[in-house]
């Protein structure tokens, strides 16, 4: 190899490494999507996280810190499926940043991956605040996150192609590890397939769904609408004959009344982390299921 | 070249076989092992499943015997185990492209201690705008009616339309709005809301009180439409920084509308915003408007009784300083919220002022400086109960009258240009059975009067909203 040759690969490698210095600024609406977006960024990306696991990330205000950081994300990692609509519009729309408009490159929605359940076959607001595209809380069945993290990496290769190579690895090397942790977490939920529980509001259905958890009731009557005493009194006749498992609460939620529900029915409450940072355990996407199944397993085996 | 390139595999392959074939034995046993325990748990897993899909089948058959089971638990017990692809074929291409139609219907109950028909802020000019306390007893608001969606890749556009209990249409805002400027622009075109301050570009159906304070009710006639061009630009910093610059043709109070193609109404404004730990957040501002009047008139009652029409001609120009503060425990404002926010506002109008001017048509030099401000705090107790008080008050300050000065006029001839200081204290308490309906109970002390008469004031207020699920600003 002459010299010649070994300068120009040399600065071909120093070019070609300039812009992956330059890391892609995130912006995701929430701590999961942060989680897998670190997860197959790497050092490439500088993420920041919108809201916290202790949020109803539902309603989140359209907060002058986050105006500023929609104004200079290269990408936005959003839920989808209307859950960030109260506020995740006005951000992107004030924010004077194109790039991060619904259509461009730097739009993602980890919902828009995916097939959702709970689709409703009529949309009407006396079912409550429900979600015409079907249950946005999709990232507590595993396996979305793994559909979702393909996708992502796809985008992040595309946004960033300098560093395509160095994306896909990562991909590769997360699903690997995903989809062995999937098996692990599987083979550790037997026990849990079947199980009567109670949860908050209908936003651990995909939860139940991959654990085959059977949700016998939800302490919220309608999506977004409390309980009334007189359909917590209702929920006491109905589950005392047969109580349920466990209750679930998420790290978010208000305990009053999965409390007194529990105290009345006889069945634990178990706050789960519903994401990354909800508990100390669920420090990133596998400490969220390794810590959501330590916490069901102690109660409801 | 192929030689070195072998020997630095093997090097680099080296350490991860060697030891990988002395313990393959080993391994092998392992993996058996492991493998066999997850097959024994699989098998425990499928068994479960198949117990689970029995009795969920004995159960939907149970249900479907039973005549008096609702449509909807059986579909949500079978989405369960096999979720219905959604049904993407139930629109026509031609409803697609439909704009987001969002509608608020409101209302509202009133009493009112002195009759609201006279109902005057002493010390400063009307305003021209539906000021006041309103109407007594059962009051239709504005129905607010917004349509909005993207135009194309570059610009969006989105119109407002008041349509008032006294049968009128008012187009509150009607713009397009830039998707594609670069370098943290965004440009708005048409009739909107100004950017100054707070409080000015918050629609009336997110107000935290029934009315708008008295310094917007007095400088503003409630809320500054602007008919021109806006342009801002977001500072690329994780602190908010956003400046923007406007000019309209000049047609809102204190302005109005001069016959010529200049610029009129400018308005230039900055906000800082960000967060402090994860509970709070704030943002504060500063504004500057510059606004020409060419013979606005205001009706006032001289000194002999008469009814009389003056007018004012000259520039208005206005400071406005506001600040926001929320706090949520942990930023979930699902649960508790403290809301405290505050404006300033200080305005110099300087020209000429004419008196009666359909009678002895005297006019001399005029010059006021006037300000108000308010301070209210809104505290969400529990997810669907808000509680808040306001104070706000005005200040006529110095005013310079050259027809009084000079003894040509008395001070009796302009009775609402008087010094006075008033003031109001507002609380109210709001219930909110979803996030889109509100009822909400307000009760004032109003010492605005011109007639220097308290006036008590008791609304009852109802809000909903239909259609596409808004999305509210800071």
């Amino acid at each position: 190899m002459t010299r010649l040759m070994r300068s120009v690969l040399a600065l071909t490698i120093l070019l070609a490494g300039l812009p992956a210095q330059a890391a892609i600024k995130v912006l995701a609406t929430t701590s999961d999507w942060g989680a897998l977006t670190r997860e197959l960024g790497g050092d490439k990306v500088d993420v920041y996280v919108a809201t916290s696991a202790l949020q109803d990330v539902h309603r989140v205000e359209a907060k002058p810190s986050l105006l500023a950081r929609a104004r200079t994300a290269d990408l936005l990692v959003a839920n989808g499926a209307e859950l960030e609509i109260g506020w995740l519009p006005v951000l992107v729309r004030e924010s004077g940043n194109r790039r991060i408009q619904p259509g461009a490159a730097g739009y993602f929605e980890a919902a828009a991956q995916l097939q959702l359940l709970e689709v409703p076959a009529r949309v009407d607001r006396a079912m409550g605040d429900i979600h015409p595209l079907g249950n946005p809380h999709v990232q507590l069945d595993p396996r979305n996150i793994g559909i979702v993290a393909k996708a992502l990496t796809a985008r992040l290769a595309a946004l960033d192609p300098a560093n395509a190579a160095y994306y896909t690895a990562r991909g590769h090397d997360f699903d690997t590890r995903w989809q062995l942790a999937i098996a692990r977490w599987n083979s550790r939920a037997a026990p849990l397939v079947g199980a009567p529980v109670v949860v908050m509001h209908r936003d651990q259905v995909y939860l139940c769904h991959w654990l085959g958890l059977d949700e016998v009731a939800a302490i919220e009557p309608k999506p977004g609408v409390p309980p009334s005493a007189g359909y917590l009194g209702q929920l006491v006749v109905k589950l005392g004959a047969q109580p349920p498992r466990v209750i679930l609460r998420n790290a978010y939620n208000d305990p009053k009344a999965a409390d007194w529900l529990a105290a009345r029915i006889h069945a634990p409450v178990v706050l789960l982390p519903f994401s990354v940072g909800g508990t100390p355990g669920a420090k990133d996407l596998f400490g969220l299921f390794d810590d959501t199944l330590d916490r069901l397993l102690a109660v409801a085996k | 070249m192929s030689r070195s390139h072998s020997i630095v595999a093997l090097c680099a392959l080296g350490p991860a076989l060697l030891p990988a074939t002395t313990e393959a034995a080993d391994d092998a046993s392992a993996l058996r092992a492991e493998l066999q325990s997850l097959q024994a748990e699989y098998a425990a897993r499928v068994e479960a499943l198949e117990a689970r899909i029995a009795r969920l089948e004995a159960a939907s058959a149970a249900q479907a015997a039973a005549a008096d089971v609702p449509a909807d638990l059986t579909a949500a017990a079978q989405a369960d185990i096999a979720p219905a692809p959604p049904s993407s074929d139930s629109r026509s291409a031609a409803t697609a492209f439909n704009p987001a139609i969002s509608l608020i219907i409101g209302g509202s109950y009133h009493t009112s201690s002195r009759d609201p028909e006279d109902w005057q802020v002493a010390g400063f000019m009307p305003s021209g705008g539906e000021v006041g306390p309103g109407e007594r007893s059962f009051n239709l608001g504005e129905s607010e009616l917004t349509l909005g969606a993207n135009v194309d890749p570059y610009f969006s556009a989105m119109l407002t339309a008041a349509i008032s209990g006294e049968n009128e249409i008012e187009v509150e805002e009607a713009f397009v709005r830039t998707l594609a400027l670069p370098a943290g622009l965004t440009a708005k075109a048409g009739r909107f809301f100004s950017g100054f301050g707070y409080l000015n570009e918050v629609h009336a159906h997110a107000w935290d009180f029934a009315d708008q304070p008295l310094v917007y009710q007095a400088f503003f006639g409630n809320q500054m439409a602007q008919e021109g061009l806006q342009l801002k630009w977001i500072a690329p910093a994780d602190l908010l920084i956003e400046l923007g610059v406007e000019a309209g043709n000049g047609s809102a109070f204190p302005g109005t509308r001069r016959n010529r193609s200049g610029l009129d109404a400018t308005a230039l404004f900055a906000h800082v915003g960000g967060d402090i730990g994860l509970s709070t957040s704030w943002r504060a501002g500063v504004s500057w408007l510059g606004q020409h009047a060419d013979g606005r008139t205001y009706e006032d009652v001289n000194a002999l009784g008469d009814p009389v029409v003056n007018a004012f001609t000259g520039r208005a120009r206005t400071w406005v300083a506001d600040a926001v503060l929320k706090w949520a425990p942990n930023g979930n404002s699902a649960q508790r919220q403290l809301k405290l926010q505050g404006e300033y506002m200080r305005r110099e109008e300087r020209g000429e002022l004419a008196y009666d001017i359909d009678g002895s048509g005297l006019a001399d030099a005029y010059r006021g400086t006037g300000s108000g401000w308010y301070l209210q705090g809104v505290y969400q107790f529990r997810p669907r109960w808000r509680v808040g008080a306001r104070y706000d008050a005005l200040d006529t300050g110095t005013m310079r009258i050259a027809l009084v000065d000079d003894g040509v006029l008395a001070d009796d001839d302009f009775p609402l240009l008087r010094a006075a200081s008033p003031d109001r204290v507002s609380v109210m308490l709001d219930w909110n059975p979803s996030e889109f309906s509100r009822l909400r109970a307000q009760y004032a002390w109003d010492d605005a009067r011109a007639d220097g008469a308290r006036d008590r004031q008791f609304t009852l207020q109802y809000l909903f909203g239909i259609g596409a699920h808004g999305a509210h600003k800071y």
